[in-house]
């Protein structure tokens, strides 16, 4: 057979398997044929668990170790048929969250974890990189048989080339088919098939092989088991460790393996297939394997012992001339490899786009995301390129010579990592996103050191010291005799130790953290998804009426804009009329429609309600009252914004009403200044005028009126002097003169100054002379000048009989009152609220000589002093009390 | 004619020079210091005519010229009104009350005798 025949059958196979997937590709557009989403084509491509290892690796590993490669079938056929539980439970989990990858699955879980999903997509490509080199090899070598089963034909090609040819065409292959669109639920009908198809292919070509060497080469059963007997399988004893590491990670590799989660969880089209893979893929798995053992015995037997026992299925018929069957099991080999191969790289890229290219892309490009659509595609097409080029280089690195089975172990064994915090995620409520991290991080550590970094052989990347010492010369820390537990197999080794220390991070992380709000109810989604979810999301299930939706549309969208959504849909259809059917597109349209005004949640329930009539599910309630909480949230701020508004409008009507009467206290005020201004100028201008004309007048008028003049000329000065006064106490440019004195003398001085004689002489004060000895630390001057016109006041005003003024002097700690009580009637009620405002001179207790500006300030003074004034109301008479500090701090400026 | 003046003028400076000059000038005058008994010293003093001071103790110049104003025995009796604030709203005001003659403070003596000379003789 020559090799472009061989090449030549590859590609008429391959072209084959684009047109299987092209056309089911379109059908599947357009409605679909019924058998594409049948629960067959859905076993069937769960065959992708059987690549290119099980097909050949599976006889050489039983070449090797006898049974135990029947672990490896053992594991998933448990989880499927005993466990199909859990698997029911991711895919309704996937379903309802829409998850796209085990990534997205622990990432959602977790809180949306940007961190898990990148972490657990990381792991995945490094445990997924070897099993890519895997089918490259067992590709490129099943090339190679043929070059050497027929010496001469054609010459043995490099394996190098070939094998950069064939991860090429696998990449083509997932990239057209993988990457055409962006789904919101990632399912891929083109590939499905063609992996359902390959799946029959590699079913049908190992049966033929198997038949072929049962009854054609060996002559029956019996002589089959006698030749099983005879050879050194039987001899193999069975390694119990082994046997149960190899089938928990075997069957926890198919609920956490990226490709298979693609196909079980992601492209399940309806959960109810689980119950026919429940049986079917177990016994498809019964059926792959059937043969293994005579394929292995017979080999064994015939062919000479260099021969690589991972090659019987091509080397059998090959060596008994049997070249279209061994083309057939070439064909099985390569479906095996190929559909492994597009399906993981699909995954990968899915889930190295989502989680570590996007979440980069939007922290590089904030606010300006560009056309995510594009920049989603491309990260997965290169992803695709590049998980294929990983894939290539770890097999060159690799040598390309190892077992394949190994590969596969080691591979599995990573992934499984994940494991712990996948299956705790939607079971335990508990478990929290410190805990997965923690554990996801310390289990692969610990497979990384114990099993990955020692696979590429003593010395290569862990040095030769370190296995037989350890690090630092510590030799419980030996990666393959942890805590110094020797003589276990190394893949038992790593299993028992990387899965403790991954639980145990994961428990103990989950116990210590606090879960964010998210990641609780992320987690009750989850954990009880079946509360509240009602199987398949979308509306293909529709039976609502156009008229019903319309109506609820119209109040939302207003009429105008409902009936033309409505309208415009009814033209698109082709009907006439304005109702449209309401297809599965259509309210998925109007749920975006009403999700613009009413929240993406009240949307779903609304239409929910209608189309479905089921009744609001817990997670639709939580999500309508997270809306609600935002909507709260927003009406909250509105309102304290409102409140600041209207808090800003009272100010500055305050502010306005205050100008105002400032501007009519200023026009008053400049109308008695031209009142107490123009009175003395007047009695001025008419006596100096009679003096002037001077006829007729005894000297003792002339002497009396030139005297009036006088007065009134000091009565003028006065006022000025009050006015300038108040202006520089007002505007604070007063310095203060402080000294030390005693009140008693200042008291004194005061009383003196307002005269014993002229009007109100008669005022009688009575002093506490015991208690005015205090010193004081003040602006005497100033302080006099306050007593001096409360004690003139006295005089002037108090209408008693007997006047008398009461001075009381009182301690508080550091400060001093000083209290003037007359006798008189006092000051009327609503009079007391302006007496210290300026000219407030009540107009019926008016005396020459005062412009009202006294009590003004006396106030203005002692607020410099740090004290005040006040009236008292209710003592009799007439009171104000006047409060100091003993010492005032202004003396220090 | 008779030329009886009385003052209602709480200023007692001011009240003694205009007694003066008007005496002088051979007037009769009383004068009257309160706002709230003036009205009632206009019906009792029956003079010729009234010199009115607006700020006053107890009642406003305004107020006494309305009620003098309102009173059948006086309401054509001659009143001048003096006043210290002379802004152009307390003269619209005065007017509007029906004052015979508007002066602001500080008056020239000769200018007070021809006005209340006129206001008489009319």
């Amino acid at each position: 057979m020559s090799f472009d025949l061989l090449v030549s059958v590859s590609l008429v196979y391959v072209g084959f398997l684009f047109g299987i997937a092209y056309w089911a590709e379109r059908r599947a557009r357009r409605g679909g044929v019924r058998w594409l989403r049948s629960p067959l084509v859905y076993t069937l491509s769960l065959s992708i668990y059987c690549t290119a290892w099980t097909f050949y690796g599976a006889v050489g590993y039983a070449s090797r170790s006898g049974l135990e490669f029947l672990t490896i079938y053992i594991g998933p056929s448990l989880v499927l048929f005993g466990w199909w539980w859990i698997l029911r439970k991711l895919v309704r989990i996937g379903r309802s969250q829409r998850i796209t990858s085990i990534a997205d699955l622990i990432s959602s879980r977790y809180g949306k974890s940007a961190m898990l999903g990148g972490i657990v997509t990381l792991i995945a490509v490094v445990g997924t990189t070897p099993y890519i080199a895997l089918q490259l090899q067992s590709v490129t070598l099943s090339f190679g048989v043929f070059a050497e089963g027929a010496p001469g034909s054609f010459p043995v090609p490099d394996q190098r080339p070939t094998a950069i040819w064939v991860a090429g065409g696998m990449a083509v292959f997932a990239i057209l088919f993988g990457t055409r669109n962006v789904d919101a639920n990632e399912r891929h009908h083109g590939v499905v098939t063609a992996i359902a198809a390959e799946a029959l292919v590699k079913l049908f070509a190992l049966l033929a092989v198997g038949i072929f060497i049962v009854w054609g080469v060996a002559g029956g059963i019996g002589p089959v088991a006698e030749r099983i007997d005879a050879s050194s399988l039987a001899r193999i004893p069975l390694d119990r460790g082994r046997w149960l590491a190899l089938i928990f990670v075997s069957g926890a590799a198919l609920l956490v393996l990226p490709r298979m989660f693609q196909v079980l969880v992601v492209e399940n089209e309806d959960e109810r297939h689980l119950a026919t893979a429940s049986w079917a893929f177990p016994l498809y798995l019964a059926l792959m394997s059937v043969f293994v053992i005579p394929i292995a015995a017979v080999g064994m037997s015939e062919l000479p012992s260099w021969a690589n026992p991972d090659l019987f299925v091509l080397t059998l018929p090959l060596a008994h001339g049997q070249d279209m069957l061994a083309l057939l099991a070439f064909l099985g080999g390569f479906s095996s490899a190929t559909s492994m191969v597009i399906v993981a790289a699909i995954a990968l890229a899915t889930m190295i786009s989502n989680h570590i290219v996007l979440p980069l892309w939007l922290s590089l490009r904030k606010g300006a995301p560009g056309n995510l659509r594009l920049v989603l595609l491309s990260a997965r097409r290169l992803a695709i390129a590049g998980v294929l080029g990983l894939g290539y280089v770890y097999y060159v690195w690799s040598g390309g010579g190892r077992e394949l089975a190994a590969i596969g172990i080691i591979s599995f064994v990573g992934v499984v990592q994940v494991m712990p915090a996948a299956v705790g995620g939607i079971f335990w409520r508990g478990a929290t996103r410190r805990g997965a991290a923690a554990g996801v991080l310390l289990g692969a550590a610990v497979w990384a050191y114990t099993l990955f970094l020692p696979s590429f052989g003593h010395g290569v990347i862990l040095p030769d010291r370190l296995f037989a010492q350890g690090p630092f010369g510590i030799g419980w820390l030996r990666p393959q005799a942890l805590f110094g537990i020797e003589g276990l197999d190394p893949v038992v080794h790593a299993v028992i130790w990387s899965m403790a220390a991954n639980c145990t991070a994961f428990l103990l992380g989950s116990i210590t953290a606090f879960p964010a709000p998210l990641e609780r109810l992320q987690g009750a989604q989850f954990v009880n998804v079946y509360d509240h979810s009602q199987g398949p999301r979308g509306w293909s299930q529709s039976r609502a009426e156009a008229e019903d939706l319309l109506i609820m549309a119209q109040r939302i969208l207003g009429p105008r804009q409902a009936q033309d959504l409505f309208a415009g849909e009814a033209r698109r259809q082709g009907k006439a009329g304005f109702l449209p059917d309401t297809s599965p597109d259509f309210l998925d349209r109007l749920e975006r429609e009403l999700a613009g005004s009413v929240g993406a949640a009240t949307a779903h329930a609304m239409i929910g309600q209608i189309a479905i009539g089921t009744a609001v599910s817990v997670e639709d309630l939580m999500a309508v009252a997270g809306e609600a909480a935002q909507i709260l949230e927003h009406s909250i701020q509105l309102q304290a914004k409102s409140d600041e508004l209207s808090r800003t409008a009272r100010q500055l009507r305050e502010a306005n009403r205050k100008l105002t009467e400032l501007s009519v206290q200023k026009d008053s005020f400049l109308g008695q200044i031209s009142h107490e201004l123009r009175t003395p100028m007047t009695s001025i201008r008419s006596f100096s005028e009679i003096l002037m004309d001077g006829e007729g007048m005894d000297p003792g008028a002339r002497q009396r009126f030139a005297a009036i003049i006088h007065d009134e000329a000091e009565r003028l000065t006065r006022l000025l002097d009050a006015l300038l006064d108040l202006s520089v106490l007002e505007h604070g440019q007063a310095p203060l003169n402080c000294e030390t004195v005693r009140l008693r003398d200042l008291i004194g001085r005061a009383v003196a100054a307002t005269g014993s004689v002229g009007p109100g002489a008669g005022l009688a004060v009575r002093r506490e002379i015991l208690e005015e000895d205090v010193v004081l630390r003040t602006d005497a001057d100033r302080l006099a000048q306050v007593f001096i016109n409360i004690i003139a006041n006295a005089r002037k005003y108090c209408d008693a009989d007997e006047p008398q003024l009461r001075i009381v002097v009182q301690r508080h700690g550091a400060r001093l009152t000083v209290d003037f009580i007359d006798n008189g009637s006092g000051i009327r009620p609503r009079d007391q609220g302006v007496i210290f405002e300026k000219f407030s001179r009540l107009s019926d207790q008016s005396a020459a000589g005062s412009a009202g500006l006294g009590l003004a300030i006396c106030r203005e003074i002692l607020q410099k002093l740090g004290g005040s004034i006040a009236y008292l109301p209710g003592q009799g008479g007439a009171a104000f009390r006047v409060t100091l500090p003993l010492d005032i701090s202004a003396c220090a400026a | 004619m008779g030329r009886h003046v009385l003052l209602i003028e709480d200023e007692p400076n001011i009240t003694e020079a205009m007694r003066f000059i008007l005496a002088r000038d051979g007037w009769t005058v009383s004068s009257h210091a309160d706002g709230a008994t003036a009205v009632a010293a206009v019906s009792r003093a029956r003079p010729d005519v009234v010199v009115l001071d607006v700020m006053l103790p107890g009642r406003s110049g305004y107020d006494i010229l309305r009620d003098l104003r309102a009173d059948p025995g006086t309401r054509r009796l001659p009143v001048m009104m003096l006043t210290a604030r002379g802004q152009l709203r307390d003269r619209e005001r005065a007017e509007s009350f029906g004052v015979s003659h508007f002066m602001t403070k500080p008056f020239s003596n000769q200018e007070v005798l021809e006005t209340l000379n006129s206001l008489v003789a009319s």
